[in-house]
């Protein structure tokens, strides 16, 4: 009895929660500079940039604030560790019916388990100017 | 001369609420107001002043995180 409280208070005690907002102004200006190829590249993986394909082929500034949003919010649940992973650590993943899940690769995923999480819970949402995301990580 | 460098991207592109000039080199440019999705730009204009490509292992939050942590990013891919 007391080992399985002592268990269930271990496991409400490691929890993370992180929330990002995104100004959709700035993710459509770096699709409009020159460096919007590497922009892209270097921030979304393969999978999110299909995702935020539009129908004539452009990418929506605000799916991809989102997406974004998503992956600043993970680090924040994961802490301070956080800092040295990089934007592909973490991917938003979208399944045929359109609800979002995370993805987290190996170094993330080592960061998470030393925090003791282990699930990941995402929320998006945005709007013509702003992209927000919400993150709870949970053992 | 590279710190330099560095301030006036951090001026055009880090959209801090205060002058780059008057950050100290090992000020935590996050704390200082820069935004995320700005410390992005700021790298892509860095590749661009210093004509180099951040390697993956480069691009984290924490090697942007303040002058020097971006001279000494700099510093490894050969920039003095």
């Amino acid at each position: 009895m007391a080992l399985t409280l002592i268990t269930r208070l271990r496991r409400f005690r490691s929890v993370g929660v992180g929330v990002d907002l995104v100004e959709v102004a700035d993710v459509a200006a770096a699709l409009a500079s020159c460096r919007a190829a590497r922009y892209l590249e270097l921030i979304y993986t393969s999978g999110e940039r299909r995702d935020c394909e539009t129908l004539t082929g452009d990418f929506d500034p605000a799916r991809l604030a989102a997406r974004f949003a998503a992956k600043e919010a993970t680090w924040k649940a994961l802490g301070d560790r956080a800092m040295k992973l990089d934007w592909h650590s973490v991917e938003v993943v979208r399944s045929p019916g359109g609800e979002l899940s995370l993805r987290l690769d190996s170094r993330a995923k080592e960061v998470a388990r030393s925090r003791g999480l282990r699930r990941f819970a995402v929320s998006v949402s945005h709007e013509p100017f702003y992209a927000a995301a919400v993150v709870v990580a949970t053992a | 001369m590279k710190d330099e460098r560095i301030r006036r991207v951090l001026e055009t592109h880090g959209r801090l609420p205060i002058p780059a000039s008057a950050l100290p080199n090992d000020a935590n440019l996050y704390s200082a107001g820069m935004t995320s999705h700005a410390s992005v730009n700021v790298m892509l204009a860095l590749e661009e002043e210093f004509d180099v490509e951040f390697p993956d292992e480069l691009l984290t939050r924490s090697a942007f995180e303040s002058i020097d942590a971006i001279a000494g990013s700099l510093t490894t891919l050969g920039i003095d």
